[in-house]
């Protein structure tokens, strides 16, 4: 034990190569977040239809999202999109097409709950005054339902970005990832590097997820003292 | 062999996964709704220093996932001389996660007692304590039913991850099943129902309660 753990991190391109695989994990992560934000607040305009089969079969989209693990979602894209439907994807990509939907299943239901708690006669005013439905939403229902639905679409991609660390299950060279190949190569000359990859590793989520969700807290706290005056 | 004897043969293996799965969520929801409750309570009545850590506490586990959590426990503790069998890591590992989504679902709701509530409490000349015993958190509690039933669902998705260090739950079983018999379908088939059984009749049942202790929020 001639060397102190933490030099394993600066050792070679060590730390290039963690700081790539972060940037593996945020790519993927950013992708999924903009791809499924999207497909969710369309998603949730939908919910607030009333054709019920529409509503029935969007509900049913949530609630599979809801119940089976990500991880599990994961495995199950992983084997059957290849063997069933010949539908060969690279893992990175197979992982934000999974996550992207995932993000559309959650956001449509904030969309929808933000929707709904408008109040009823800012909807009736905007019909009074003739707003055909494209009008209502555009400019009367999505505007306030914004503000609302803020903090929990923030506290969404944070959560997306812990999902993440998941992406080593599916081979993706994420940073957890290339943090075990250094911890297994360097195993020998440095047998405390397991403590200051992994620790390394935790702190880069820290870092990223905690601005977020600071910032969020603090967004939902103003939003709470605007309702309550 | 026929999918239908290939899932038959795998049952047992699933039963015991099941049961697994079942029980670590029990001991982790259990352990994170007392470590929640201590530390709402520390944060609320913002005892001397305990409380300034109660809040690094809920930062570092809300903002880290749990696989990471779950590598230090199991392989860097080690390292320093501390060593847990892989369950016990699991256990520990959901609780502290837990423990700061339960806490933060607690202060939400001992913040949401409304303050004509208090007001009226000290008007009629309750002592700090008494407020905090008959007013805050009777109503408090209630408010964070919804809450806590979400962490609920989310802690018992989150065993999933315990496959990371091996320990045979649901997933862990069907991964492993399916390494050795290259069965995909089936395996996976069989996961999902796994879930399924444990979380649609749990967030019916929630629901359910969530329901009933909206009595409890008086005046809201």
């Amino acid at each position: 034990m001639d060397h102190s753990g933490i030099s394993v991190l600066f050792e070679g391109t060590n730390f290039e190569r963690l700081l790539g695989g972060l940037w593996v994990t945020v790519k993927i992560a950013a992708v999924a977040l903009i791809v499924g934000l999207i497909l969710g607040i369309i998603l949730g305009v939908l919910r607030t239809f009333k054709n019920r089969p529409l509503r029935v079969l969007l509900r049913l989209y949530l609630e599979f999202f809801r119940i089976v693990p990500t991880v599990v979602l994961l495995f199950l894209f992983y084997y059957i999109l290849p063997r069933q439907l010949n539908f060969n994807l690279p893992g990175d990509q197979l992982a934000t097409l999974v996550f992207a939907l995932w993000v559309a299943a959650e956001m449509s239901d904030i969309v929808r709950g933000a929707l709904i708690s408008v109040p009823q006669h800012q909807r009736e005013s905007g019909k009074a005054i003739g707003l055909n439905r494209y009008q209502l939403y555009r400019y009367v229902l999505i505007p306030q339902a914004i503000s609302l639905e803020i903090p929990a679409t923030i506290n969404l991609a944070t959560r997306v970005i812990k999902t993440t660390s998941l992406l080593m299950l599916i081979s993706v060279m994420d940073v957890i990832n290339i943090g075990q190949q250094i911890i297994e190569a360097n195993n020998h000359t440095h047998p405390t590097g397991v403590f200051w990859v992994y620790g390394l590793i935790f702190l880069f989520y820290f870092l990223i997820d905690y601005p977020l969700s600071w910032w969020a807290k603090r967004l939902e706290k103003k939003r709470l003292e605007r309702a309550n005056g | 062999m026929s999918s239908w004897a290939i899932i038959q043969q795998s049952l047992p293996m699933f039963g015991k996964g099941f049961e697994l799965t079942l029980w670590l969520s029990f001991i982790g929801i259990i352990g994170s709704i007392i470590v929640g409750i201590i530390v709402s309570l520390l944060q609320y009545f913002k005892v001397p220093v305990l409380h300034q850590l109660a809040s690094i506490y809920v930062e570092v586990s809300r903002n880290t996932p749990l696989l990471i959590q779950l590598f230090f426990l199991y392989y860097t503790f080690p390292v320093i001389g501390i060593k847990f069998g892989a369950q016990l890591c699991g256990i520990i590992g959901l609780i502290f996660l837990g423990g700061s989504y339960m806490a933060e679902g607690f202060t939400g709701g001992f913040n949401g007692v409304s303050k004509g509530q208090l007001e009226s409490g000290k008007a009629i000349g309750l002592s700090r304590w008494q407020l905090a015993r008959y007013i805050v958190f009777p109503q408090g509690f209630s408010l964070s039913v919804p809450a806590m039933a979400a962490n609920v669902i989310f802690l018992i998705k989150e065993t999933s991850i315990f496959t990371v260090i091996a320990i045979p739950e649901l997933t862990n079983t069907a991964l492993d099943l399916i390494g050795m018999y290259y069965r995909s379908n089936e395996y996976l088939l069989v996961l999902v129902i796994g879930y399924a059984i444990i979380l649609i009749p749990l967030s019916i049942i929630l629901t359910l309660l969530e329901k009933r202790v909206r009595y409890g929020s008086f005046g809201n």
